[in-house]
Formats: C-alpha cells, sequence, structure tokens
C-alpha cells in the first residue's frame, strides 16, 4: 500500500517534469516584468490558433515572454484563466472573448488586479478596455463594393446578404458597402436582406431574392457562409453572378480558387495577434494608444 | 491513535498525490503557494467539487450521472431569467436547486422504476436538457444579472471566497449524510451488492432515486456559483463538466461498481484537478500539452490505485 503511493507520486512528478519541460521548451524564461498573458476563445478553430501564432511572433520578436491559454469557448474556463495569468504577474492581459457580455467579470477582476486589458476581434460589453483590435470591416465593405464596380465597369444591380441585424461585424461591412455603392449613377441596389450570417438562410434569401427581383448582376455577402449558400441558389438558377464573401475562410477560398466565388474579404487574425501584442506592450510601457485599432484586411481573387 | 492517523492518511493515497504534485508544482512556479493564488484554486475548484460531491452518491450506488452539465446550465438559465424579470435573487437560487432535484428525481425514478440503465437515462435526459436551455435561452447568453447576483460567486467572508465556503458547507453535509446517518449506510451496502440490500429490506428503489435528486441539487447549486462568476449564463454552461466531475470521484478513490469510496476522496480528487489546472497554466505549459498531461495523471493515478486490490 505504502509501495504504490509512493510509485504514485514518482510516476505524477515525472509527468509532470517532463510536461513543463516539453511544454516550455519554447519560452525562455524571463523577469517579471516582461510577461504578456493572453486568453484565446478557442484553439478548436484555424482562425484564433492563427491569432495565438501571431501573437506569439511577434513577442519573441520584441523580446516579452507571452503565455497564451485557451478557454474552449467556456466562459468559466476564460475566467479561471484570467485568473490564473493573474497571478503570473502579467504585465497586461490580451483577451479575445467567448462572449462579450461574459467577460466582463473577468475583465473586472484583471481591473481590480491593476492589470491593462487589450480585447481582439470581439468586443467586450463593459469593464474597462484599454484597446480593441479587431478588422477593418467598414474598409472591407469598401474593397467588397470597389470590387463589384470595377467587375460591373461601374454600372449594375446589386444584392445585399446581410448578417445579424444589429452585429457590429453586420453594421460595419454594411456601412462600408455602401459608402461606395450609394448615390453612384447606374448602380442600384435592388434587394437588401439579412441572412444572419448563415449558410442555409443565405440559399434561402438569395433563392427568394432571385424570384422576386431577377435583374440583378452581383451580390454581396456579409460572410462567406451566406456567400456560399448564394452560390448554391444562383447555380441552381442557372444564374451568373459575381459573387463576394467576407472572413476568408477556407471553404470561401476553395471556392475562389474553382472560379464559383468571386472573391472573398480575408481577415487576418494573424496580424490581429501581433498588433494586440504590439498595443500591450506600448502600454506596458506607459506608451498611449488608440482606443480602436483596425486590422487591415485582404481580397482574395482568381 | 498514532497508528490511526497513519492508517487514514494511507486510506487518501491520492492525498499523497496531491501533496507530491504541490510540492512539483511549488518549486518550478513559486506563484503557486501564494495567498491569492491558493484562494484562486479553491474558487476554481468549487465549481467541480460541489458537482462531484453529489456525483460520489450516484458512484456510490454503482451508478453515473450524465446529464450533470445540462442540468446546470438549465437551471442556472432559468435562474438568471428570474433574476432579470423579477430581480428577487434568493427565490431565483431556490428554483434553480429545485429544477436541479426534478431533474435528478426524473434520471432516478426511471433508472429505479424504469429499470433502465444510467448511462442510457443520463445519456438521454444530458442531451434532452441542452436541447431545454437551447430553447429557453434562444442560444443566447443570459447577462446583466446586477452586482449583488455577481457577489457570490466574487466576493468573500472572512477572507474565504464564498463559493469555497458553499463547497465546504456541501462537503458537511455529504459526509455527514455518509458516514453518520442510516441513508448512508444503506446507500453502501445498496453500492455492495443491490440484491442482498433489497432482500434484506432495505428500498433500494429510494435509495437510488435519493442519489439523482441530491446529484441534480448539486449540479444547480455548481450553476448558481458558475453563473454568478462570469455574470451570465450561457446556454453552452457545464459542457462536458460531468467528465471532470467523474474524474474527481474516481481520482478520490472511489470505486465506479459502486460500494466503496468517500467523499473525502473526491474533495481531494477535485482538488488534484484544480491544483493541475492552475499549475500547469503557471508553469507556462503549452496549450496543446496541457490536455495530454491531465489524461496521463488521471491514467496513471487510477492504476496505480487499482494496484492495491
Amino acid at each position: 500500500m505504502k509501495k504504490s503511493a509512493k510509485l504514485l507520486s514518482l510516476m505524477l512528478s515525472t509527468v509532470l517534469i517532463i510536461g513543463t519541460m516539453v511544454g516550455c521548451s519554447s519560452q525562455k524564461a524571463t523577469d517579471g516584468g516582461k510577461k504578456i498573458g493572453m486568453v484565446v476563445s478557442t484553439l478548436n478553430n484555424p482562425f484564433f490558433v492563427s491569432m495565438k501564432e501571431g501573437a506569439e511572433k511577434k513577442a519573441k520578436e520584441l523580446g516579452y515572454e507571452i503565455v497564451v491559454l485557451d478557454s474552449q469557448n467556456d466562459a468559466s474556463k476564460e475566467r479561471s484563466n484570467v485568473e490564473d495569468l493573474v497571478q503570473q504577474g502579467i504585465v497586461d492581459l490580451i483577451i479575445n472573448p467567448t462572449d462579450s457580455d461574459a467577460v466582463v467579470n473577468s475583465i473586472t477582476f484583471a481591473n481590480d488586479s491593476n492589470i491593462k486589458v487589450i480585447t481582439v476581434d470581439r468586443m467586450a460589453n463593459g469593464g474597462e478596455v484599454a484597446c480593441h483590435v479587431a478588422s477593418d470591416n467598414i474598409k472591407g465593405g469598401e474593397m467588397a463594393a470597389q470590387f463589384i464596380l470595377d467587375k460591373l465597369n461601374g454600372k449594375g444591380n446589386l444584392v445585399e446578404l446581410q448578417g445579424i441585424p444589429g452585429a457590429s461585424a453586420t453594421r460595419d461591412r454594411g456601412k462600408g458597402f455602401h459608402n461606395i455603392v450609394d448615390n453612384k449613377d447606374g448602380v442600384k441596389i435592388v434587394a437588401s436582406q439579412a441572412a444572419d450570417f448563415d449558410r442555409q438562410k443565405g440559399l434561402n434569401v438569395t433563392e427568394n431574392i432571385i424570384q422576386a427581383t431577377p435583374a440583378f448582376d452581383a451580390i454581396f455577402a456579409h460572410n462567406d457562409e451566406m456567400a456560399l449558400g448564394a452560390i448554391k441558389a444562383s447555380k441552381s438558377a442557372n444564374k451568373d453572378v459575381i459573387i463576394v464573401g467576407f472572413d476568408g475562410n477556407d471553404e470561401a477560398k476553395k471556392a475562389v480558387a474553382s472560379g464559383d466565388l468571386s472573391a472573398t474579404i480575408a481577415q487576418k487574425p494573424d496580424l490581429m495577434g501581433s498588433i494586440a501584442v504590439e498595443n500591450a506592450i506600448k502600454i506596458a510601457k506607459g506608451e498611449t494608444v488608440e482606443k480602436e485599432v483596425p486590422v487591415e484586411l485582404e481580397l482574395i481573387k482568381k | 491513535m498514532k497508528k490511526n492517523l497513519k492508517g487514514s492518511i494511507l486510506k487518501y493515497k491520492s492525498l499523497v498525490g496531491l501533496l507530491v504534485l504541490c510540492i512539483v508544482i511549488s518549486f518550478i512556479s513559486p506563484r503557486f503557494l501564494g495567498i491569492a493564488n491558493i484562494k484562486n484554486v479553491l474558487t476554481q475548484v468549487s465549481v467541480n467539487a460541489v458537482i462531484a460531491i453529489g456525483m460520489s452518491f450516484v458512484i456510490l450506488t454503482g451508478g453515473i450521472d450524465l446529464s450533470v452539465g445540462s442540468i446546470l446550465a438549465v437551471s442556472a438559465a432559468v435562474a438568471a431569467g428570474m433574476i432579470k424579470s423579477t430581480g428577487n435573487i434568493s427565490f431565483a437560487i431556490i428554483v434553480a436547486i429545485a429544477i436541479g432535484c426534478l431533474i435528478g428525481f426524473i434520471n432516478g425514478f426511471l433508472i429505479s422504476k424504469g429499470r433502465i440503465q444510467a448511462f442510457i437515462v443520463t445519456l438521454a435526459t444530458m442531451i434532452i436538457f441542452r436541447g431545454v436551455t437551447y430553447v429557453y435561452t434562444d442560444g443566447i447568453p443570459i447577462s446583466g444579472l446586477g452586482q449583488s447576483f455577481s457577489g457570490i460567486g466574487n466576493k468573500t467572508i472572512l477572507g474565504l471566497p464564498i463559493p469555497v465556503l458553499i463547497m465546504v458547507i456541501v462537503f458537511g453535509i455529504a459526509y455527514y449524510i455518509l458516514s453518520q446517518t442510516r441513508y448512508g449506510r444503506y446507500l453502501y451496502a445498496l453500492g455492495g451488492n443491490e440484491d442482498s440490500a433489497r432482500l434484506s429490506g432495505i428500498n433500494t428503489d429510494k435509495i437510488k432515486t435519493l442519489v439523482y435528486v441530491i446529484c441534480g441539487a448539486t449540479a444547480a447549486l455548481s450553476g448558481i456559483i458558475v453563473t454568478s462568476r462570469i455574470g451570465s449564463a450561457s446556454p453552452n454552461a457545464g459542457v462536458s463538466f460531468e467528465l471532470d466531475a467523474i474524474a474527481a470521484v474516481v481520482l478520490g478513490g472511489t470505486s465506479l461498481a459502486g460500494g466503496e469510496g468517500s467523499v473525502v476522496g473526491t474533495i481531494i480528487g477535485a482538488l488534484i484537478i484544480g491544483v493541475l489546472n492552475n499549475g500547469l497554466n503557471l508553469m507556462n505549459v503549452s496549450p496543446f500539452y496541457q490536455s495530454i498531461i491531465k489524461g496521463l495523471v488521471i491514467l496513471l493515478a487510477v492504476l496505480v490505485e487499482k494496484k492495491k486490490k
């Protein structure tokens, strides 16, 4: 009985030590003032893995240590991660919230420990946030509109598939799109409807639009999922139109390569991570930063 | 006396594992043993420990409850909805626990009277009540629950975080029930050998049903802690919490076959998981390696436990 207790202890410590060595091999120990904490909503999604990698690369480049923890899309895990990071004496905290509301208590907790907070991608609906880093959705909407107008030689009837009504991505992407196409001679928006960022709804809404107003030349969807739904609808109606999506996910990139999708406005998660670290370091050094930092987007076309 | 003490320490071999874990982590990360971090770990552990205590009752009878995560989510969501509409926090908590008891009763009734395996019944209720949560919340987290409700998960009394106090009280009650009452003795008897327990005149159906009610109540209570800690009831709250709770019970030396084990072991098991989570974070272990290490530790602990038999 005693023997097995000893054996257990031995095994536990071995596993832990090996684990620590494996896990830390890439990170070198630095003094307390040079450690940044980062909490990511999930690492079970390539988008956020790129964000993490971008952040790690930038931190290494600037001589800072960064600790990245995974919330596994669970707000209570997120809270624990923030607490554990605060214990480690981080200089500031970069957080990509699992949910804009559920993150507020975690941010308040960090605030109470005098740690400055930077949010990435998703906003927080409360707490004290020093800086928010996210894609420049307005610019992206403008890029999509410009691409469509160039393809149509500045004239044509357009359809807009909107995201979830009221969501910030919907508002900003739509705003950018309208900045370019509104009040242009020969350009008309014949339909503008919400399909909630959902592929199935994108398909249904596009089908309905094809029935109601068949004379259009291009569709701008506020995300790739809806664009992929729109492709299905226009294909089955044998309609050849320009379709532009947003996000640049893998399936959309493939669709661009095969010619089904005309273009997508790709977000750059790695750049988001890297810019978040830059700002975190500026804050740590006492420099002032912009309250909102837009991250550039990339037009992917064939 | 001395012999007795030695015996009781050795009875909880997992305690030795926990101590070793703490010593190793404190060498690698000096911050581990800071007062602030200890409070931190205990608060984080309380969520799982409260569920795991309820789960111990179930596992002691040889059963299993997979539905705790969904019970947690649905009762927390209803409580959050009530707090938003009425602002009456204590009544909302009572309703949440009542919901936990009710779902537990459904589980227990189907298992004891319906003679269906616990695994199947609770797998089904796990799926059903996750769906109920989605329907109730419309898939959107319920937040804006106010400062006083947030206090439950975030304030301290006499320096002790309230979730830790809740955990200690739940543990005290569970320990008393299992070691001092007739119900506790019957429960062990039932777990050891159901047929002989029934033949000796114990109402096994009643005891069995009651363990699922207790487990449902602790899951709902844990839901209150989680919700007040993050200030929001998410439809995805508690996903896979049943696995952490089962792991805590098993790490504490309770046999999945029933009849053997204690809530003291369960608390130690929950602490091992919590310390491991916290320690791996403090030691900067990459998140990709963390789950490998956690899985290995559970496997090793159970292997060693098994060796004694």
